[in-house]
């Protein structure tokens, strides 16, 4: 009697095993055909321009065979956007913009989420949640009002505007994920800091920026990301070359009337596009760190 | 080194909530005090009111003889042990303790003298250049307090430092904060919601239950003269058993307490006097589990015997828990482990009325 009960436990117990096995099998094909059609779709694109950015004119014109295949690869479409003027006059102004942009979002940013999150005065459960809610405000609604507002400050056409205008996109954002990050550390940190001596700015400085770097480094990148690659606002507010700056100037400079020059779009494309991917590349770590900080208990 | 002073002091939340209700509690300079009590007794709010990290209602707090109302905490010169260490994650050991040192601008040497002599005293010196990631709960706890005694401030507080600690580390750090204590007798305030820590750390406990203190005094007198029914139950581990009874004439002009009518024991004559005036009137009688024990011939005088029913038998090696049920009254006695006591047969005890407490129903307050 006893021995049958047991063979019976058994048999459920390597069929509920096979069965556990079979489904986490299944989750895993599930995955990696998923993943699978994620990466094509992610990684089709910048291998096109890569291939496209290695012909020469008269190859793309003179089309022969695969698209996909590069029959005599060349530089001169890189060699050419690296010794053209107006293209490195985009790509300083870019330079500028961003770097003025992300300094001016996390200063605002990690003092605005510092306050709101720590200082804890009358009313600001309701300014941090009003601060996300105008992230929400589609920038393409607000262009037109901020055009006549630029106008005002005379700064149409100059790339300056852009400096004023871009942390209008950043700040709520970078403050929200910083919000998120102060809140996750323990309140007895800013405790002790008191207790120690230290001031509110010192608890800043000393204590909670180094402890959310991660949350810093994701508001920055994410910064970073709305700077550089902005068209809207730089393709209202700027219209000469030598205030331009790369997402608009490419598109204006490289296509002349109804010729695309494709070899040198997708140089620029990519030539635009290794600022971010070095930052990423280096931070990445960093980023998915900041992403989901304060998730759990941990 | 200072005497701590509160006077009188409130504190209420928004919404009319009061937490503290006017307490009043004077800490001599030296002394190790501990505040000790449920949870939500106002004992962490008293503390964090005491370093500055609440603001007062209404009252006073004085430290090293002025009030410190309106001092922010780094004036206060007050040193604090947080229940999860709060060490800064990103400095180092070293760098932790001298943060308050550095912000207050010591001199170099200094600073590496007294975390040094700190991390001597704590037996933490190998572990002066990790990070707190890299420590163990009992390691981190004692950077915690070296933060503390570097600064030798006025007054150490401590808001439940064990409390995160397993419990065989929580009996080592305990010892070692008595000891530290001994090397550096620095007023201390100490909450904690463990009765055992309270005891044994303590010089005076405060007993807090409902934002008001209960009870002030050295652990034998709570021990053995509880002011209410409320620090009787609370400290003792088990808890002191409560049974309702009532008050009446005994044999040869004695008193007695009756428990049901087949248990009515006499009250030794030497509480006859204090227990008189209650006569005829329902009372709660307390007793210790450890002042029950298994009956032997031998007696002396306020022993007397009573027959139980054993409900459950918990043998914990040194010692043996029985519990019985008296008229629906639960009812704990510490035996000696040899006992044969088994469920569902009577046992015989020895209930040492040396020991008993007498408390009005209503008030809870110990007659």
């Amino acid at each position: 009697m006893s021995a049958s009960v047991a063979d019976r436990r058994n048999a459920i117990a390597a069929k509920r095993g096979n069965s556990l096995r079979n489904q986490r099998l299944w989750a895993l094909w599930g995955s990696y055909i998923a993943l699978g059609i994620f990466v094509v779709m992610f990684l089709v694109p910048p291998f096109y321009t890569l291939m496209t950015s290695l012909k020469s004119s008269a190859e793309i014109s003179a089309q022969v065979g695969s698209p996909w295949l590069v029959r005599h690869p060349t530089l001169e479409n890189f060699w050419y956007l690296i010794t053209y003027p107006n293209f490195q006059r985009y790509y300083l102004n870019s330079v500028i913009v961003t770097i003025l942009t992300v300094s001016v979002s996390m200063v605002i940013s990690v003092l605005a989420a510092f306050s709101l999150s720590r200082m804890g005065f009358w009313g600001s459960q309701t300014l941090s949640t009003s601060v996300f809610l105008t992230y929400l405000v589609p920038p393409s609604l607000l262009f037109i009002p901020l055009f006549q507002i630029i106008g005002q400050l005379g700064l149409i056409n100059n790339f300056w505007c852009l400096v004023i205008l871009y942390p209008t996109l950043a700040v709520p954002f970078c403050t929200w994920i910083m919000i998120g990050y102060f809140s996750s550390i323990p309140k007895e940190l800013d405790e002790a800091a008191l207790i120690d001596g230290a001031g509110y700015l010192q608890m800043l400085w000393k204590i909670f920026i180094p402890v959310a770097m991660p949350g810093i480094i994701a508001a920055t990148i994410f910064a970073f990301t709305v700077s550089w690659g902005a068209f809207l606002y730089p393709l209202a507010y700027l219209y000469t070359s030598n205030q331009m700056v790369l997402t608009v100037g490419i598109i204006s400079d490289l296509i002349r009337g109804d010729v695309f020059q494709w070899g040198k779009i997708m140089a620029a494309c990519l030539l635009a596009s290794l600022p971010p991917i070095v930052i990423y590349a280096f931070l990445m770590d960093y980023y998915v760190a900041g992403l989901t900080a304060g998730a759990t208990k941990g | 080194m200072a005497e701590v002073s509160v006077r009188k002091v409130v504190k209420e939340y928004e919404g009319g909530v009061q937490a503290v209700k006017g307490i009043d509690l004077d800490i001599a300079d030296h002394e190790f005090v501990v505040l000790v009590g449920p949870s939500g007794c106002g004992k962490s709010t008293t503390l964090r009111m005491i370093a500055g990290l609440e603001e007062i209602t209404s009252g006073e707090i004085w430290i090293g003889g002025d009030v410190v109302n309106d001092v922010p905490p780094r004036d206060r010169d007050i040193a604090m042990v947080f229940q999860n260490y709060a060490l800064y994650p990103h400095m180092s050991v070293f760098d932790n303790m001298a943060f308050g040192l550095k912000l207050r601008k010591f001199p170099k040497d200094e600073i590496k003298r007294r975390v040094d002599d700190a991390a001597r005293i704590l037996d933490i010196v190998p572990l002066l250049d990790r990070k707190p990631r890299a420590l163990s709960g009992g390691q981190r706890q004692r950077v915690a307090m070296g933060r503390a005694i570097v600064r030798n401030p006025k007054v150490f507080l401590f808001d439940e430092p064990l409390s995160n600690l397993d419990a065989k580390l929580r009996v080592q750090m305990r010892t070692e904060i008595k000891k530290v204590h001994q090397a550096i007798p620095t007023t201390t305030v100490y909450v904690t919601h463990d009765q055992i820590e309270a005891m044994t750390l303590a010089d005076r406990v405060v007993v807090m239950n409902g934002g008001v203190i209960e009870q002030v005094g050295t652990p034998q007198q709570l021990y053995h003269n509880p002011a209410t029914r409320f620090v009787a139950g609370f400290i003792g581990s088990p808890a002191m058993n409560f049974l309702p009874c009532r008050v009446q004439d005994g044999a040869n002009g004695g008193l007695a307490v009756r428990i049901t009518d087949s248990i009515i024991v006499p009250i030794p004559p030497a509480r006859a006097d204090r227990y008189g005036a209650y006569k005829g009137k329902e009372m709660v009688l307390g007793i210790r589990p450890e002042h029950l024990f298994e009956h032997h011939d031998q007696g002396k005088p306020g022993w007397t015997r009573v027959d139980l029913p054993v409900d459950v038998v918990e043998p914990m090696g040194m010692e043996t828990m029985v519990h019985f049920f008296v008229d629906g009254s639960p009812v704990c006695a510490r035996i000696d482990p040899a006992t044969h006591a088994a469920p569902g047969e009577m046992l015989p005890l020895t209930a040492d009325l040396n020991q008993m407490h007498l408390m009005l129903p209503d008030t809870g307050r110990v007659v």
